[in-house]
């Protein structure tokens, strides 16, 4: 099997704290640092408006007036057609799952304690894609094209994050 | 004419160098920079005095503001032409086009191109998190704990799921890089894997194991690239720039336009026609490879196989060194070094090597044009890069 100095080598493999330093070195800070709270969404001009409405628990696409298409991420104007007559419109918080992965090594502190949890990429039913955690009891045994439907995650201070679960149908 | 046709055979590249790598303790970020760039002047020949453009790339241990102008800094230069560029993976294949076209239009006559940190010694903690905490994007992929892995992970389930690609054909890649690795002095890893150990090391994020991932390394790497006429005098055979191409199409893996297809097929298409050449006149193939999925993509996507046939040519022993295609005959960044945009350049570098014709046990007998294939964040940039040891 490999070795120690090949496995802190390797990229992955890294936990913070193998990462940023030997373990005797661990202080005070570093403590602090792996009890951070997971972290909260910080909008932008682009992006007000739909963490807003993830407080009232209604998930938020943009659509484009002047060639009909959704897009996600929040723009300023249109991706496709770049067009700046752009609205709000609600979604209805249903998708299916286009792939996925089952993190075992946290990328920040923050996410270690949460291991192992579920990353996806969701192509919503309205047609833009996001990416999520799958959540609830069942979510390990997620699989591609399973449906799955919005739920909300607080994160602190009313702050909500679209989550999804897997539902049948 | 084309920008890109107007560049065949106007460049060649006349020396490489390699930093020590692997833990590197006396050297700075910048310092290795430097040990790689002066090996790379002296493999071709070159004073300091002849070089009069500096390209580099982007530290995360030695973030300067201004990196390229900090080296040549650092190093005493004052060239005429100086730029950091950042493209992620893609940076050195892009700088290699930006130095080429810079010679070209008579701007530079002679130019360094270099990329490295120390990376395995030099992160403080603080540093590492603001590193990782940078690859997702801030409001829609950070807040939901999206690591690196993770990204190439979803990318190498659909592949499974849309070709039936399986577990140990990805894991072939990681066996077949190790070997290659065992052949170069300089290559940070020294010890044979086998399948098994590939498959039951850690999981890190489902179905990647910790052997499917790339290093984390102190190196850096260097070439210089100046004018074809100009290298006809110098101490080693120059090699020349025949085919380049680049594609761009997202840069975070929520807005890729597929997990399956990337710019690479276009990158290469680019190159190809700019060459004159097809993907079976190539000799050896450099192939980007930070995780053990990634090759087995671009070496569909550049033609070499079929759609969804990448796995089973590694599986099948056709990327070893004897075989169909030698693919990473360095070890690339899964055995040889990663450390930042220096992965990408040291498959430059082995290209380079491979076509001067002296590597050993290592060579690929006969080996007369090469592709070098760079990619940067999660498959969003991608530069193809076509080398050959004769003008074309």
């Amino acid at each position: 099997m490999p070795g120690l100095d090949e496995d802190l080598a390797n990229a992955a493999s890294a936990t913070p704290k193998a990462l940023f330093g030997k373990p005797h070195l661990l202080s005070v800070e570093d403590v602090k640092v792996m009890s951070t709270p997971l972290p909260r969404p910080n909008p932008n001009a682009d992006s007000q408006s739909y963490w807003d409405a993830a407080r009232e628990r209604r998930l938020l696409i943009r659509n484009c007036k002047a060639c009909g298409r959704r897009h996600f991420m929040p723009r300023h104007l249109c991706p496709h057609c770049w067009s700046d007559q752009l609205e709000w419109m609600e979604s209805h918080g249903r998708g299916s799952i286009l792939s996925f992965s089952v993190v075992h090594r946290a990328p920040t502190p923050a996410f270690a304690a949460t291991t192992p949890y579920v990353i996806a990429l969701i192509d919503l039913d309205e047609g833009p894609r996001m990416f999520a955690n799958i959540v609830g009891d069942n979510s390990h045994d997620v699989a591609i094209g399973d449906r799955v439907s919005v739920i909300y995650e607080a994160r602190g201070d009313g702050a909500m994050l679209p989550q999804f679960t897997r539902f049948e149908g | 004419m084309t920008t890109s046709s107007f560049l065949k055979n106007k460049v060649a590249l006349v020396g490489i160098g390699e930093s020590n790598i692997g833990k590197v303790p006396e050297c700075s970020g910048l310092g290795l920079n430097a040990q790689a760039c002066k090996r790379a002047l002296d493999d071709a020949g070159l004073k300091v005095s002849d070089v009069d453009g500096l390209l580099t790339a982007y530290s995360f241990t030695e973030p300067y503001t201004m990196l390229g102008s900090s080296l040549c800094e650092y190093l005493g230069l004052q060239p005429r032409l100086c730029c950091s560029m950042v493209a992620g993976g893609a940076s050195p294949g892009i700088m290699l086009r930006h130095a080429a076209q810079a010679i070209a239009m008579g701007l530079a006559e002679t130019v360094l191109v270099c990329a490295g940190e120390n990376r395995a010694t030099g992160l403080g903690r603080d540093l590492a998190v603001a590193v990782l905490a940078q690859v997702g994007h801030p409001q829609f992929e950070q807040p939901y704990g999206g690591s690196i892995p993770g990204f190439y992970a979803m990318v190498a389930r659909r592949h499974m799921y849309e070709y039936g690609t399986t577990r140990e054909q990805i894991a072939s890649v990681a066996v077949n890089t190790r070997a290659h690795a065992l052949l170069h002095p300089n290559a940070q890893m020294k010890s044979p894997i086998t399948l098994e150990q590939v498959l039951s090391s850690k999981p890190i994020a489902d179905p990647l194991r910790m052997l499917d991932c790339c290093l984390i390394s102190d190196a850096a790497g260097a070439f210089v690239v100046t004018s074809a006429e100009k290298a006809r005098d110098l101490r080693a055979k120059p090699i020349y720039l025949l085919g380049i191409g680049e594609k761009h199409t997202h840069e975070h893996i929520m807005c890729a336009p597929s997990l399956t297809h990337f710019g690479a097929a276009e990158s290469g298409h680019i190159a190809y026609e700019m060459a004159g050449v097809g993907p079976e006149d190539i000799d050896v193939a450099e192939l980007y490879d930070c995780f053990t999925i990634v090759p087995i993509i671009e070496l569909e996507e550049l033609g070499f196989t079929e759609p969804g046939a990448g796995g089973a040519f590694f599986e099948q022993g056709h990327a070893r060194i004897g075989g169909k295609l030698p693919i990473n005959t360095h070890g690339g960044m899964l055995s040889h070094a990663h450390a930042g945009a220096a992965g990408g350049l040291f498959g430059i570098v082995e290209a380079v090597r491979q076509l001067r014709g002296d590597e050993g046990d290592r060579q690929v007998h006969g080996a007369e044009l090469a592709l070098v294939h760079n990619e940067g964040g999660i498959l969003s940039s991608h530069c193809t890069i076509i080398l050959g040891n004769q003008e074309s």
